[in-house]
């Protein structure tokens, strides 16, 4: 009997889980939150008693038929909530739990990781009431609760526009939502975008329900600053539009987002080899289309490639149906195929999104010296480039992270080494690949010290 | 050892080329712990360990930038009777050097250090040990030698090394060609590689110990700490994460340049780092790293004139201890090529004592790594 492990209870790991159940095997799953559905089918604390057909709105039904099959999951899955896998060697997973410390030998090995909010510093950033986007939505989702009354909405992203509906159907007064992205990319990119046109129609939708509402929509802006107050809580937002005018708007909080960005510290302990993407400008790692990275790999959702939540969906049933071939049960190959075309017309659309809500490059070379780029270390932009202008200085991210300790910090790297990264490039006149990314280490997040006193016996 | 035998070489108007197949102090340089200890040496390394320690005294004047050290103390705990008996032998062999090193008791160390678990029976303290920050010093050094006119070439690795009666004449990867008169063997552990090309080579295999960093936590460590078993060394930098190593050692892999951890050791020394410092028990790890660094068998390093060729030295195989001594062998070795020798003691660490009929791998110190000693070949 093989042992498959799946990482990851989001809607890849949860389409994997169910599909290996289907076919009669019995996967464990890891996940760390307490609740399964990942980010975009987060379900709230019971006890409070959330309205989830409001908060999912469109997206309610899949939201059900997602946890119909994690339902599935926790009955015949050897499903362990709240557990972290730090940890990979030589054929054997550690993991950190309410049970303990364990480790667990596996045959296969199904990542769905998901990803996270992608950073990208703009001064005040770091200030109280300043969110990410995908925190804003979080917020809301799992405590039923907002980032504050009046809130400007930044970066550029789809979820952008998304966050600032359901905010503003919660209650909230959104001042704006400012895309840093012009809207002729958006026009540009439109053919890709009409891939999957039922996300393109719903996107238009929630554009034309923010103006509906009245609320102002700009696009092409470049964001200056968030403003503050002396005990430091954001205050305003400085941009300059695409007139080329400064503004100011006042607000209490900031959600700021420019996209996603896989976890892929697992593949990387793993060993997988990582292409650079250059339209998201991303190091992602190298799979087959089916998702297999090896004999015994399989990566689906987000952490994989940046594809969306019905994709994450079609690729863990993808992975699990690759998994279940490599283990010689029969599986049928015109379903593969055909999840196959469907994830690829999915990330084809992404790529498009990546056009028409752009990470903003060219903010890299202009960002201000005294510009905080690693929060968790307090290094600047400007300490980056005394490093890199410095003689036998860094010329690669991870040496950079050496000298300058950008990255060492408690969220290793996740929400500086992309900005990190294009700062160090520009100084160099380099090209972002030749920057490379940050070697993966154990433990993928902090461990605490007692974790080695709790230590299970499990397999 | 490159770097600061460059630089010393420069004060004396010598000149001079570092030739670095990857990048300045990225390798054992680099990565290791950062200790700048002298007690618990070998007894033939305390002159030049006191030595270098005058240099590392002066780093900030020498070299003009900063890299964190720190006069931190080095203290060697002991969990048993057989350790005691480590730390008696350590402190006589200091004091028979000129390093004073003070012993002390449960009570003292309670009051002292009261962070500390209750299983020690006994310590020994060194003030004159400290610390410093392994990742910006050798850089620095490099700089302070390119500022006096030392050639430094990166991502340069050499083909082939000729020797005639002029000299000695280099290929590199890059084209170019160099001659020279001296040549410096400081490839650490890909050193047996050039020692080879001369018909020499050193009984030694890669290995690094598994470390790992906490988060920042409010400061309360002063000193460098170690148990004299080894299973657990660590200290507390300004910052306020606690940096710690342990043992055994892992393999690492020179050629494919890697030093993985396996997680299970990263487990067992944060076990020890608990059971010893009872305070840290909810610290985060967040870093784990080893290194890739050169262990000869006897557990000494090779810092000797060539045994077949004139005008060679080998200085490599410092076996995890070496970061502390680079300053003392760059000095000795800029001794060695302008002046044709030197006062410090180096015998014991010359290349020609594996050839010794009566020559040994050291057995004491297999529980320091985890394959055996034995089988581990150049």
């Amino acid at each position: 009997m093989s042992t498959v492990v799946v990482i990851g209870a989001g809607p890849a790991g949860i389409a994997a889980a169910d599909c290996l159940i289907a076919h009669g095997v019995s996967p464990i799953v890891i996940d760390e939150a307490p609740r399964p559905g990942g980010q975009v089918y987060r379900t709230g604390s019971p006890e409070l008693g959330l309205d989830m057909a409001k908060l999912q709105g469109t997206e309610f039904a899949k939201f059900q038929r997602v946890h119909e099959a994690a339902e599935r999951m926790r009955a015949s899955a050897d499903y362990r909530p709240q557990t972290l896998a730090w940890g990979m060697h030589d054929g054997e997973l550690f993991s950190h739990g309410p049970s303990g410390t364990a480790s667990v030998r596996y045959d296969a090995l199904i990542l769905a990781t998901g990803a996270t909010d992608r950073t990208f510093p703009i001064p005040g950033w770091t200030s109280p009431g300043v969110f990410t986007l995908g925190a804003a939505q979080v917020l809301l989702k799992d405590q039923g609760h907002l980032i504050g009354q009046k809130v400007i909405f930044c970066g550029s992203s789809p979820l952008l526009y998304l966050a600032a509906l359901q905010y503003h159907l919660a209650g909230a007064d959104v001042i704006a939502v400012l895309d840093t992205t012009a809207f002729r990319e958006k026009i540009k990119a439109f053919p890709k975008l009409t891939t999957i046109p039922g996300t393109l129609w719903r996107g238009l939708t929630y554009m034309q329900k923010l103006r509906g509402a009245g609320i102002r929509l700009e696009h092409g802006v470049e964001l200056m600053a968030f403003d503050t107050h002396s005990d430091a809580n954001v205050r305003a937002v400085t941009f300059r539009d695409l007139r080329g005018v400064n503004q100011t708007l006042e607000c209490d909080a900031v959600a700021v987002g420019f996209g996603l960005r896989p976890e892929t510290q697992l593949a990387a302990l793993l060993e997988c080899e990582f292409r650079y993407d250059p339209t998201f400008r991303q190091w992602f790692p190298a799979t087959d289309a089916d998702g297999r990275a090896r004999d015994g790999l399989y990566l689906a959702g987000d952490g994989a490639a940046i594809g969306g939540a019905d994709a994450a969906e079609l690729s863990g049933r993808l992975a699990a149906l690759a998994t279940l071939s490599d283990l010689k049960a029969d599986v049928p190959g015109i379903e593969m195929a055909g999840l196959r075309r469907q994830i690829t017309r999915h990330r084809r659309f992404q790529a498009g999104l990546a056009k028409a809500f752009s990470w903003p490059v060219s903010a890299a070379a202009a960002l201000e010296d005294p510009t905080v780029v690693c929060r968790c270390e307090n290094v600047t932009a400007g300490d980056l480039r005394r490093a890199v202008d410095t003689p036998f200085g860094p010329r690669e991210i991870n040496r950079i992270k050496a000298l300058t300790r950008c990255g060492m910090g408690r969220c290793q790297g996740r929400y500086c080494e992309l900005a990190a990264a294009e700062i160090a490039a520009s100084r160099l006149l380099a090209p972002l690949e030749a920057i490379g990314k940050l070697r993966g280490q154990a433990p993928v997040k902090p461990l605490p010290v007692s974790a080695a006193f709790d230590m299970e016996q499990r397999s | 050892m490159g770097c600061w035998t460059a630089f010393f070489l420069r004060r004396r108007g010598h000149s001079v080329t570092v030739i670095e197949k990857g990048h300045i102090g990225a390798q054992a340089s680099g990565v290791n712990y950062g200790n700048l200890r002298i007690q618990g040496r070998y007894p033939g390394q305390l002159p030049l360990a006191l030595r270098a320690q005058d240099q590392w005294d002066r780093f900030d004047e020498l070299i003009g930038e900063d890299c964190e050290i720190t006069p931190t103390g080095h203290l060697y705990l002991a969990h048993n009777d057989k350790q005691l008996a480590k730390l008696g032998k350590y402190a006589h062999e200091a004091h028979t050097n000129g390093l004073k090193v003070d012993l002390l008791d449960p009570p003292d160390i309670a009051k002292k250090w009261p962070w500390l678990g209750s299983d020690i029976l006994g310590a020994s303290f060194s003030t004159r040990d400290g610390c410093a920050n392994p990742r910006l010093s050798t850089p620095a050094v490099a700089r302070a030698a390119a500022n006096l006119g030392a050639d430094i070439l990166e991502q340069t690795r050499v083909l082939s090394i000729d020797k005639n009666r002029s000299g000695f004449t280099l290929t590199t990867d890059r084209g170019m060609t160099i001659s020279c008169k001296h040549l410096v063997n400081a490839a650490g552990a890909w050193a047996n590689d050039i020692a080879a090309m001369f018909g020499e080579a050193a009984p030694m295999f890669a290995a690094g110990p598994p470390q790992f960093v906490t988060e920042p936590l409010p400061f309360f460590i002063v000193p460098s700490v170690q148990s004299v078993d080894g299973l657990v060394i660590f200290r507390q930098v300004a910052r306020g994460n606690v940096v710690v190593a342990g043992y055994p050692r892992g393999p690492s892999d020179a050629v494919l340049n890697r030093a993985p951890v396996p997680p299970a050791k990263t487990l067992s020394t944060m076990h020890r780092l608990g059971e010893v410092v009872p305070a840290l028990a909810n610290a985060h790890v967040i870093r784990v790293w080893s290194g890739i660094e050169g262990y000869v068998h006897d557990m000494l390093p090779v810092i000797s004139r060539s045994e077949t060729t004139d005008h060679l030295i080998h200085a490599f195989g410092f076996c995890g201890h070496g970061f502390q001594l680079s300053p003392g062998v760059g000095l000795v070795l800029s001794e060695l090529i302008v002046d044709g020798a030197t006062a410090t003691p180096l015998e014991d660490f010359s290349i020609s004592r594996f050839s010794a009929p009566d020559w040994e791998g050291s057995a004491d110190h297999q529980s320091e790594f985890d394959t055996p000693l034995t089988t581990q070949t150049a």
